[in-house]
């Protein structure tokens, strides 16, 4: 019941805001997301306080009989994280646009928070026919927050975005349908139900499970994205309005990565033994490849683009690597990545709004004019090159951790990102924000308050979680726990 | 106290808050007051510490905190472990700290800068706490990283100046690439062992093959080449000196760069087990003080030769370390945080009184000027240099003795490098305070003795120095080796040195004759014959240019690294990624909307044409089944 709310809520919020004009919506499209924030805290309290409670927690109707679709929901807790991560993140993406005057606010911030409730769907859907329908769901307000809102080019990058997501995710279908075809061995009833759909998974021969293994991860991988599948995804960032790059790095990318975590490891064993090293081994490349690439950016969004692939990629290996540390590493991770990732494009946004220009080499000197921003940007950053008692940490080690188990090559490997990550964070940093500014005319005044309101939350929550990341990881622990043991 | 000893970072890292938080809105005096109260606190706090734990039985304290990151089999608890070589680290980081901070209170005292750069300090004075006093490698670890971002920004502190951020950027990139060999260390340590608690692993050390056992030992000492700054990791300390000099002093001397000793030393049951390992440490020691103490002849920046000499002197204990005279390199820590420190900030002096000047060409003749500055770094120097009975001589003479055990030639060596030691050192001091003054007139006008915050640390550094050495009188003299003693609990292979008092007596008169006798030299050539060094390129021999340029070692990595990576780099954004495989997919977007478009002629709206269409498919269909 409480996790139906969760979607409600936002979906009920968004037609409101459509129905409102001007600075109306806006303002209850941030309430909205406040409450909708409250209320998953109170859902978080009330999961750890009564883990057992699942009737309060799913809701399980039936909605196409005939085809054993059920309107099913519900949360462990990775998928708690995951909505936790989204309904934080809404109200900060929300806020960010305040600075912004955006033609039809009604239908920008509408589309924002039908995106929420298609994203939180997806984290707690457990029924295949209605997770593929919110990942569906969920590209279509972010198509047109791009092409709506979006910069130079919009058309043909979005549509470019658009086709090549849409192209893997009828792959998953194809996968997904293939199982559901397989249900009801005995019994004859067929089912979209996730466990249903786990246990014909695994009555499958290693080649019928690659076969899944391959259409279903292609569709996360290019979510994600993962190399070679990526080369969407710079372009569509930096053309996106900033909110929308938030919303597709900070959440839409973890529907990806998720997706690995729930509807692929625990569905295709025999296929991960056989095919997770080659996963693993694409996901380590784009580490360090993107990671190059990040390095000779000049536009700092595109920097940051490239270096979230480098990140994603991590992620992906130490899901594939199958064990405690590399599954629970990618989920505190993902929290992780979604935060700091925010905070990076909207200083990227920052920088834009102040100065008319992303280009590092046009900048230089705004440590001196603007101290303040100068050590949120750091701290931001620091939380990024994963320093040790930042949030960035805690996942690198765990990741690094569990794709050593797998293999100790591909860890070193993978782990040159740990020097890579600071060569362009660094430079880049060097270049926009230290040395003496590059014309006299360039001026950098102080923050406006609804960035730094953003700003220091996302720095609050950087260091907190670094220092003390027990919450996180008593939800994550023993959910992957739970997950892995499904895997022997 | 050993119960409260948790306090000892909390009180920096409250400094660190205060002067953060609040330092612009606060007068200097209590900005830099906090910083180094807080500092003087932890110290306090570490001595009587001390002196409970050298009374008390139980010689380990485990102090817990909280659990920080925990995954199925993987605990890592944020714990503090205050033992015999935390302990003393404590003193000497909050001891050295304290008086630093007070120093930098005169020195930095007209910088625009002056509350953030006691913020960074104090905060590195926490992170490197952190470092020596977790239970764990994984805490040690983030001590580690966080004195590596102190250390960036406190040498890019005036940030203006883009080279001082190049160098701030290479020390904390050069680190990182040791960091991650000590993070695959860690990890291989948890895959081995299933902790990485310090007693946990040691207890389990002797079980695991001697090869996984070499591994875990080599990746950790990757960690430590980064960050005390040995072969090939090294080329980052020298650029450090373009931070303000008691940052020099505190972490690029005394403190931070001893850092891998501290965890060589900590895990020196892996070295104990792995001889491959201890002969690879010893190896790259006595490389890494060979090769920076020559380059420390002929450098003319005063901060400059001081930072080669660290390299050296940081290679020469771990030249000790791999011979398995861990105490003696501790002893050696001790001894050069004490005179490194002093002759660090006594050059900082020199450089307040010459009003920024670091270049020794220019100097000359500073001894009348600046007396307070000449007598306490004259100490100094004769205690770097090895005389008896300064500090320097007791440790380094330890050190050799054990050298000299293991093998004859890497004892040759380490005289050799003792005696280039001695050289730098007095051609520094002889061309800083001796002869006539060679700055501007300008200068000559200006030059002062430093405030009292100033010269009284460089006094009480002095003494240490001189003093220094009866923590460890050697014990055929049948003293006590104090450090030696205290030290024992968590030695594994204690390693006393068998050789004959002769043969001692020999070695110490070696090392003190040769020492003099290069003295003498140095005497000869900077003062009789009064040579000064050419202040051309182009009159050096072709060694002389060699050694002046470091032997190019920056430019081979850059050739060798820096370039090549900057064109890979390229090569993969504007070939592969905009090329190949957007290209590819573009093609196959571009392909299918090509067969869309040829498809489409098919749809005429003309019955007639679908008509015929149809009855074709049929026909064919037909044909089919026959044939088949």
């Amino acid at each position: 019941m409480l996790t139906g709310l969760l979607i409600v809520i936002p979906l009920v919020a968004s037609l409101l805001v459509f129905l409102l004009k001007g600075k109306a919506a806006r303002s209850l499209a941030l309430g909205a997301a406040l409450a909708e924030l409250a209320f998953s805290i109170g859902v978080y309290f009330h999961f750890i306080n009564h883990p057992g409670d699942t009737h309060a927690l799913s809701l399980n109707c039936s909605w196409i009989k005939s085809m054993g679709i059920h309107f099913a929901v519900g949360l462990d807790g990775i998928g708690l994280l995951l909505v936790l991560l989204t309904t934080f993140l809404v109200p900060l993406i929300i806020l960010s646009a305040f600075r912004y005057d955006y033609d039809k606010p009604n239908a920008f911030y509408g589309l924002i928070l039908l995106m929420q409730m298609a994203l939180i769907g997806v984290f707690t859907a457990n029924d295949g026919f209605l997770f593929y329908v919110f990942w569906e769901l969920a590209l279509i307000p972010i198509y047109f927050i791009c092409l709506l809102w979006g910069g130079e080019n919009r058309a043909k990058i979005t549509f470019k975005f658009f086709v090549y997501t849409l192209f893997g995710s009828l792959f998953m279908l194809i996968g997904l349908i293939y199982l559901y075809n397989h249900t009801g061995f005995g019994s004859g009833i067929k089912s979209w139900a996730i466990n249903d759909l786990y246990t014909a998974g695994r009555s499958l021969t290693v080649d019928q499970q690659s076969a899944v293994f391959w259409m279903i991860f292609l569709a996360f991988a290019i979510k994600m994205p993962v190399f070679p599948l990526h080369t969407w995804q710079p372009d569509t960032y930096v053309v996106a309005p900033t909110q929308g790059t938030m919303l597709l790095s900070g959440i839409m990318l973890k529907m990806g990565t998720f997706g690995v975590i729930k509807w692929l490891l625990p569905v295709v064993p025999l296929a991960l033994e056989k095919w997770g090293g080659t996963a693993i081994l694409l996901s380590s490349i784009g580490i360090v490849y993107a990671s190059c690439i990040a390095i000779v950016q000049k536009d700092y969004k595109r920097l940051i683009a490239y270096s979230s692939i480098a990140h994603v990629g991590l992620i992906s290996a130490g899901i594939l690597s199958a064990n405690q540390q590399g599954v629970q590493g990618a989920v505190i991770q993902m929290l992780s990545h979604g935060v700091n990732v925010v905070g990076l494009f909207l200083i990227a946004d920052i920088l834009f709004r102040h100065t008319g220009t992303r280009n590092i080499d046009s900048l230089g000197g705004i440590r001196n004019m603007n101290g303040q921003f100068s050590v949120l940007f750091l701290i931001i950053l620091l939380g990024s090159v994963a320093l040790p008692l930042t949030n960035g940490f805690i996942g690198e080690f765990l990741l690094i951790n569990g794709v050593y188990q797998y293999s100790a090559g591909i860890a070193a490997f993978g782990g040159l990102s740990v020097i890579l990550g600071a060569v362009y964070m660094l430079r880049s940093y060097q270049k926009i924000m230290l040395g003496e500014k590059p014309n006299n005319a360039m001026e950098f005044g102080s923050l406006a308050s609804s960035d730094k309101i953003v700003l220091i939350t996302i720095c609050v929550v950087i260091i907190a979680f670094g220092v003390y990341p027990k919450p996180l990881n008593d939800l994550a622990e023993p959910a992957v726990k739970a997950l892995l043991s499904n895997l022997k | 106290m050993i119960k409260l000893i948790a306090l000892v970072p909390l009180f920096p890292l409250i400094g660190f808050l205060i002067n953060g938080f609040f330092g612009k809105k606060m007068s200097k005096g209590l900005s830099g007051g906090i910083a180094c109260v807080s500092v003087l606190g932890s110290f306090i706090i570490s001595v009587l510490a001390f002196v409970e734990l050298h009374h008390s039985a139980n010689k380990s304290h485990v102090i817990n905190l909280f659990t920080w990151i925990s995954a199925d089999t993987l605990k890592i608890n944020f714990d503090f472990l205050y033992d015999p070589l935390s302990s003393l680290f404590l003193l000497i980081i909050t001891g050295i700290g304290f008086l630093i901070h007070v120093y930098s209170t005169g020195y930095m005292h007209d910088d625009a800068g002056f509350s953030r750069f006691f913020t960074y300090l104090n905060l590195f004075v926490f992170f490197m706490l952190l470092l020596v006093m977790g239970n764990n490698y994984l805490i040690m670890f983030v001590g580690w990283e966080g004195v590596g971002l102190c250390s960036y920004l406190l040498i890019g502190f005036w940030f203006k100046n883009q080279a001082y951020n190049d160098a701030a950027r290479k020390a904390f990139v050069m680190n990182r690439i040791g960091d991650l060999g000590f993070l695959l260390g860690i990890i291989l340590i948890f895959v081995t062992y299933g902790s990485i608690s310090y007693g946990d692993v040691f207890a389990k050390a002797g079980v695991s093959s001697e090869s996984v056992v070499t591994c875990i030992a080599l990746l950790l000492f990757i960690g430590a080449m980064g960050k005390s700054a040995q072969i090939p990791l090294y080329t980052w300390l020298p650029d450090a000196m373009a931070g303000p000099t008691p940052v020099s002093a505190l972490i690029h001397a005394a403190t931070m760069v001893t850092a891998g000793i501290y965890m060589v030393v900590r895990s020196n049951v892996f070295y104990s087990i792995s001889e491959v390992a201890a002969e690879t440490v010893a190896i790259v020691g006595i490389a890494t003080a060979l090769f920076a103490a020559t380059i420390g002849l002929l450098q003319n920046d005063i901060k400059k030769i001081l930072a080669y000499s660290t390299v050296s002197q940081l290679g020469l204990m771990f030249l000790g370390l791999g011979v398995g005279a861990y105490s003696s390199s501790v002893f050696h820590v001790t001894t050069h945080a004490f005179f490194k420190a002093l002759l660090f900030l006594g050059a900082g002096s020199v450089i307040h009184a010459m009003g920024g000047e670091q270049d020794v060409r220019k100097m000359g003749g500073l001894k009348g000027k600046i007396k307070i500055t000449y007598i306490t770094m004259l100490l100094g120097t004769i205690a770097i240099s090895g005389i008896p009975p300064f500090s320097g001589f007791f440790s380094k003479d330890e050190i050799l003795a054990h050298v000299y055990e293991h093998s004859k030639v890497l004892w040759v060596l380490g005289m050799i490098a003792s005696m280039l030691t001695a050289f730098y050192m007095f051609r520094l001091l002889f061309l800083t305070f001796f002869g006539k003054f060679r700055g501007t007139h300008e200068q000559e006008h200006h030059l002062h003795e430093s405030p009292k915050s100033m010269t009284v640390p460089l006094m009480v550094l002095a003494a240490l120095s001189v003093i220094g050495g009866v923590l460890g009188l050697p014990e055929f003299w049948h003293q006590t080796n104090w450090i030696g003693e205290h030290l024992s609990p968590l030695i594994l292979h204690k390693n006393p040195t068998t050789l004959s008092h002769e043969t001692e007596w020999t070695l110490m008169g070696i090392a003190v004759l040769s020492a003099c006798a290069v003295i003498y030299f140095a005497h000869s050539m900077f003062i009789t014959n009064g040579v000064l060094p050419v202040n051309s390129e182009d009159k050096l021999k072709p060694w002389q240019k060699l050694v002046a340029n470091k032997y190019y070692v920056d430019e081979l990595y850059d050739n060798l690294i820096r370039k090549p990576l900057d064109l890979i780099s390229v090569a993969f954004y504007k070939f592969l990624d905009l090329q190949v495989i957007d290209g590819i997919v573009n093609g196959v977007g571009s392909a299918v909307t090509g067969t869309g478009s040829l498809v489409r002629r098919l749809q005429t709206g003309n019955i007639g044409f679908y008509i015929v269409s149809m009855v074709l498919g049929v026909v064919l269909i037909l044909l089919f089944t026959f044939i088949i």
